[in-house]
């Protein structure tokens, strides 16, 4: 049913509708409404057979969410900048493990300094760490990239994480076509765990791995991760034509048909830049990654190929290397000869205006990095 | 694309103004997305709230810089939120002020103002000097962007029982003291 809704309910919902066993979860800005709202749903009854359990960190809430999917429940948490770092280790362990937990994460900056605003530092920090992460441009996204997480990693035996944007798409009220528990049930079978802790059969997992199996199981994982593009992408068609939505796949391309410059991003400042591509006119088109892990390097390659000037534009950033998704985008377009920009930009929630990219876009300058409306005057400053 | 600017002070209910803007204008069939100034908000501070509504698809993720219509929740804020910052040629401003208040827009043709005292109908419905809904029965005389009933149908969505009663009623009263 189409509603207007805030964005972290319209998560709440979708998650809620995917039925999960346990929901754990430790409140951070700006995650925090998605699981008061599913806490609300388990105490009103609306989601049954749900244990919504409180714990006093985000490492217990990882470790709850661990334990309760390698016992063999659906699970989920989310959360958000410094409480995913404090997940880090629980974060690492539930792919090495290859248990299919759910997390969303509500993108927000890392401190110190402490801020508490949007970017995707956050989500960077665990790039390596075998998850699928999953971005989301609007709310329907979100609430239809969680239904297809959930499937994604059951399948695949990969935890999967889908990031959203906190406050502007978390705080954000827009319309969203909700589902009906009935049509996910059809789209979502029941969990059926590949491995499942049993008293009656007690077994030990996460067990010490020797030097002569431990590069293997690794490996396993890296050729998991591998193979799970073709699943992020069958998903996402298997969606579309249940719902009639294309929310999912692997990347969105819009006016990339002829254009000679394409901006490549991820999350919700796509939608800004659609916007701007249309005011630019006929050579500027976008191209969002949605599925940053799996990394989809054959569909970027093929979108990107007919275009002479590549400008990735990201939230996030490799302190003393640079753009993280623009390297990883040369690196797949390697030796072709395009010349590729990076345009870093809203982090600490830096505000990103139609204005700004469009400036920063027809810049030729040459500067292949870009910080969009850095002041320069008070970095002077600071450097006194 | 109509872009709406609400400021106030925290309290005031500004994030739920937007968000109630939005689903009045969901409910006539249009597309529309509010969302909140992401400060750090605390009860007092000056606060401030978005809400865009259009036609088509709204893809524009950034603060409104250029609204078409103003609404000011607490007079207070005029000067240290530079609330009439941006406001578009032919805007319309809605004041929170049983007086009127005389403004100067440089070189701005047709930026209407209107006050209204709404703290006051608030007071008088709810005993409480929460302004939000208040304004927006007046915001839909005022700009005619919105029609009275979906303001109506949206405080119901926000509030249930006797406060969206009393609310309902405050806006109406709000909204017959422009029409």
């Amino acid at each position: 049913m189409l509603q207007q809704l805030e964005g972290s309910r319209a998560m709440a919902v979708a998650v809620g509708l995917c039925r999960p066993g346990v929901v754990c979860a430790y409140p951070i800005t700006p995650q925090t409404h998605i699981v008061e709202d599913l806490g609300e749903q388990v105490r009103s009854g609306r989601l049954q057979n749900c244990d919504f359990i409180n714990v006093e960190s985000e490492m217990a809430a990882i470790s709850v969410t661990i334990g309760s999917q390698a016992a063999g429940v659906r699970s989920y948490t989310a959360t958000s900048s410094q409480g995913l770092l404090y997940m880090m280790e629980g974060i690492y362990n539930a792919s090495g493990l290859q248990l299919p937990l759910v997390v969303t994460l509500g993108n927000r900056s890392i401190g110190a300094p402490i801020n508490i605003w949007n970017d995707h530092s956050d989500a960077m920090a665990m790039r390596d760490a075998g998850w699928v992460m999953l971005f989301a441009e609007t709310n329907q996204e979100a609430a239809d990239l969680h239904i297809q997480a959930f499937k994604i990693a059951e399948e695949t035996c990969i935890p999967t994480m889908v990031c959203v944007d906190g406050f502007i798409l978390t705080h954000a009220y827009e319309q969203v076509d909700l589902p009906s528990q009935e049509e996910v049930d059809d789209f979502l079978p029941p969990y059926n765990p590949k491995m499942q802790l049993d008293l009656a059969q007690p077994q030990a997992i996460g067990t010490m791995v020797p030097p002569e199996y431990f590069m293997e199981l690794k490996y396993e994982v890296h050729e998991n991760q591998k193979k799970t593009v073709a699943v992020v992408e069958r998903v996402g068609a298997e969606f579309r034509k249940k719902f009639q939505r294309h929310s999912g796949g692997l990347i969105r391309s819009y006016k990339t048909d002829g254009a000679k410059t394409i901006i490549v991003t991820m999350g919700s400042v796509a939608g800004t830049l659609k916007d701007v591509a249309d005011e630019l006119g006929d050579e500027f088109g976008v191209v969002s990654v949605v599925s940053y892990r799996p990394f989809p390097t054959d569909a970027l390659v093929a979108a990107l190929r007919n275009a002479t000037n590549i400008i990735v534009l990201e939230k996030a950033l490799a302190l003393g290397v640079g753009g993280i998704l623009a390297n990883e985008i040369k690196l797949a377009l390697g030796g072709s000869g395009q010349k590729i920009r990076s345009i870093i930009a809203g982090l600490g929630g830096r505000l990103i205006t139609k204005a700004l990219l469009k400036d920063c876009i027809l810049a030729h300058d040459g500067d292949p990095e870009l910080f969009l409306g850095l002041r320069h005057d008070c970095v002077n400053s600071l450097k006194k | 694309m109509f872009q709406v600017r609400i400021h106030g002070r925290g309290g005031q209910g500004v994030v739920t103004a937007a968000e109630m803007l939005s689903i009045a204008a969901f409910l006539e069939g249009k597309y529309a997305q509010a969302f909140p100034s992401f400060g750090s908000e605390r009860m007092g501070a000056p606060v401030a709230a978005f809400c865009r509504i259009s036609s088509r698809e709204i893809r524009l993720r950034e603060p409104i810089l250029e609204p078409n219509a103003l609404i000011v929740q607490d007079r207070t804020v005029l000067e240290p939120a530079h609330a009439l910052e941006g406001i578009a040629a032919g805007g319309y401003v809605l004041i929170n002020s049983p007086s009127p208040i005389g403004l100067e827009f440089d070189g701005l043709d047709g930026v209407t103002i209107k006050c209204i005292g709404a703290t006051e109908i608030a007071m008088e419905h709810l005993g409480k000097p929460l302004p939000n809904a208040v304004l927006l029965g007046s915001f839909a005389a005022f700009t005619k962007k919105i029609k009275i009933d979906s303001v109506i149908e949206a405080i119901k969505t926000k509030f249930s029982g006797t406060i969206a009663e009393k609310n309902v009623a405050a806006a109406v009263m709000a909204y017959e003291k422009i029409a």
